[in-house]
């Protein structure tokens, strides 16, 4: 029982320190904010795992400074815990606005509550969250996945009589996920089947994930060559696996981009380059530089003004013709 | 006939025997999938297969495994591996991309010994906080295995850094003897360690380290600098297998290149034989398990387990080997299916004794 009261007495100046700690930091942070007019925006990035992500965190970074807007970012090396967190330290810091990549679609929930208890708003960029209550953020930029898959699709069926390189009758696809639960790699899967199943000679013969890199996508690749050899096309779902499986199909002693066809999404200076040298068939772009308009938005926000829910960005997509074009000017 | 009785119950006391055998019904489970999945060919000049896949796939897993099991045998354990190889690597890669000939034999050979270099530099760190300083391993390494992969973030500017220069590609898909060089580097750092821990008193000194850290040092014997050294050499496999990694995809992701290997190459150590207490260790046990950990990982998209299972399928068979392991499971198991021990066909009906821990003789 003392034992219990002299525990309970000492831990009241502990909580009481850190609440005092805690109450400076932000007053300091606060007033920074207000005082001079700057925005602080608090970024949680997914992590580095593709060229494309690094493209899209040098243009969140370079645009905050152009602009002036004080940006704390934190990398959540794909995890969702390291993400939730940071989510959590911005709005202790209470940070103007923030900005995220969910690592995966679910389990925000909670967090994004606390955000909006605390009056701060949130702008999802790249990636969309699954929650019951959409009011939980302001608006979300980014890709329509779904869209990018049935590109994907749509070349595919346009240009099945060649994919059929065996010449069997049947278009096999052996399909190169995402990391499991993410977004893209389920709204790419799902847009693809989609516009494939207009075709009845295209099927999906095997689908393994490869984690969005190219370690994982080299690995599966190796696997899927060694137990089938009637393999047409690959359908990665970004163009990091897809340049693992091309050299998982140089080591098979075959041709990437004529024996098998490779089509992949996102577009970066690699895969650009992959495609140029014809290893790459068809590559749907998703565009990273989200940075002008996320500051753009995030201003609007914060100066009350009405955005929409859902913000697309602007994307194309390129054969090996268009790569050549379009090669020199790529910045990432 | 007591004779080969006799020899029957060494065999089936034999430490290797149950990873062997997970290592084969693994196998068998893929060949009844995939009646070709043993099949191996010569293409462009060399053997070809998921049997040599599996072998070059393995050596990562393996190298990491070989020095962790050192470390474990002083009853420590390193986290710091993934880390300490994606640093290898970032150092290697841009070392490359900045040498004036790229493509070069001495560009190459240079990064490499460079990269070592560095990874021995900071396992010898981790020996010092474990050893000199007291800390315990699992914090000391700790430290290296989360800010290491910030140091390998920041000397790649957090870019994946592509590389081209054949050399070094060859490290991972290169060939030597038809035989993929990724798996001889793992095997010829195997029979190093061999040679060097079983010819010499250096593992029984490990091994006694492991067992009694005090009563070792009693005994004469330089406790600390033998545990500085195993992880100085923990620090040496890990910048390899970095190596090998980075060179299989001609790049390095420092954020995603060797996450999670310090795991599995804990997982290889621990289904080889060898006790997370410390003391005895098996080298051949640890060759197994690496071997094991890359067949797992390629049974996977072999018999076409969906994405969202790969982690409950790979939990449920890890947990299956470490059961089939455990001496307790097995005799628990074996009285329940036959009820009351009568004389089988085994000399001990009783729970085997298990062998003892901490014999310092293997």
């Amino acid at each position: 029982m003392l034992k219990k009261t002299l525990i309970a007495v000492s831990a009241i100046p502990l909580t009481a320190l850190s609440l005092t700690a805690c109450g400076s930091d932000s007053a300091a942070d606060g007033s920074a904010s207000e005082d001079d007019g700057t925005i602080t925006m608090g970024f949680a990035q997914v992590g580095a795992e593709s060229g494309w992500r690094t493209a899209n965190t040098k243009s969140i970074q370079e645009t905050a400074e152009a602009e002036g807007v004080d940006l704390k970012f934190t990398d959540a090396q794909g995890k969702q815990e390291n993400q939730i967190q940071a989510i959590r330290s911005y709005i202790q810091q209470k940070v103007d606005v923030i900005a995220f990549s969910p690592v995966v679609e679910t389990g925000f929930d909670a967090v994004l509550q606390e955000a909006k208890a605390a009056g701060i708003p949130v702008i999802l960029t790249d990636r969309a969250v699954d929650v019951d209550d959409p009011s939980l953020y302001e608006t979300f930029l980014g890709s329509d996945f779904v869209l990018e898959g049935e590109r994907a699709g749509d070349w595919l069926v346009e240009n099945a009589a060649d994919s059929d390189v065996n010449g069997d009758g049947t278009v096999n696809v052996v399909q190169l996920e995402g990391t499991t639960g993410a977004a893209p790699a389920i709204d790419r899967a799902e847009g693809f089947a989609e516009k494939i199943a207009a075709d009845d000679t295209i099927e999906v013969t095997a689908s393994q994930t490869g984690d969005f890199t190219r370690d994982g996508g080299k690995q599966v690749m190796e696997s899927f060559l060694q137990s089938d050899d009637t393999i047409d096309v690959v359908f990665a779902h970004n163009d990091d696996m897809g340049l693992g499986a091309i050299e998982a199909i140089e080591a098979a002693g075959l041709t990437p981009g004529e024996d098998i066809k490779i089509i992949t999404i996102d577009a970066v200076k690699d895969g650009m380059t992959a495609l140029a040298e014809g290893k790459i068939n068809y590559i749907v772009e998703c565009n990273p530089l989200l940075g002008p308009q996320l500051m753009d938005l995030a201003k609007k926000v914060l100066a009350g003004e009405e955005v929409p829910e859902r913000v697309v960005t602007e994307e194309g997509a390129f054969d090996q013709e268009q790569a050549k074009a379009a090669l020199p000017d790529r910045q990432y | 006939m007591s004779e080969s009785s006799s020899r029957a119950a060494r065999l089936l006391r034999h430490p290797l025997l149950w990873p062997v055998l997970a290592l084969v019904v693994l196998l068998l489970v893929n060949v009844v999938v995939n009646p070709n999945f043993l099949n191996v060919r010569m293409q462009d000049g060399h053997l070809y297969g998921n049997v040599i896949d599996i072998m070059r796939n393995s050596a990562p897993v393996m190298l990491v495994a070989l020095g962790m099991t050192l470390v474990i045998a002083t009853r420590g354990i390193d986290l710091s591996v993934g880390a300490i190889a994606a640093i290898a690597a970032a150092v290697a890669c841009t070392r490359i991309i900045g040498a004036g000939d790229e493509a070069a034999l001495t560009t190459a050979v240079m990064a490499m010994t460079y990269a070592v270099v560095v990874c021995v530099a900071l396992g010898a760190w981790n020996g010092f906080l474990v050893s000199v300083l007291g800390i315990q391993p699992i914090i000391a390494t700790l430290i290296l295995m989360v800010a290491g992969r910030g140091i390998s973030m920041a000397i790649t500017d957090g870019q994946i850094t592509t590389v081209n220069n054949p050399f070094f590609s060859d490290l991972a898909s290169g060939f030597v003897l038809t035989l993929p060089l990724a798996f001889l580097i793992a095997i010829a750092v195997l029979a190093f360690t061999a040679v060097l821990t079983r010819r010499t008193a250096l593992g029984m000194l490990i091994e006694s380290v492991g067992i009694n850290p005090e009563a070792s040092r009693l005994a004469g014997v330089r406790s600390r600098t033998i545990i500085w050294t195993v992880y100085a050499f923990s620090g040496f496999c890990a910048g390899l297998a970095g190596l090998v990694i980075a060179a299989n995809t001609n790049s390095v992701n420092a954020n995603s290149l060797g996450l999670w290997i310090e795991l599995d190459a804990i997982l290889a150590v621990v289904i080889g034989g060898t006790s997370l207490a410390g003391g005895r260790f098996s080298l051949m046990g640890t060759f197994i398990g690496a071997l094991f950990i890359a067949t797992l990982a390629r049974t996977i998209p072999n018999i076409g387990i969906p994405s969202d299972l790969n982690y409950l399928f790979k939990a449920v068979v890890v947990i299956a080997v470490c059961l089939v392991q455990s001496p307790k499971a097995r005799a628990s198991l074996r009285v329940r299916r036959t009820g009351p021990p009568t004389s089988g066909p085994a000399p001990t009906p009783a729970p085997a004794p298990a062998p003892a821990k901490a014999g310092i003789s293997s």
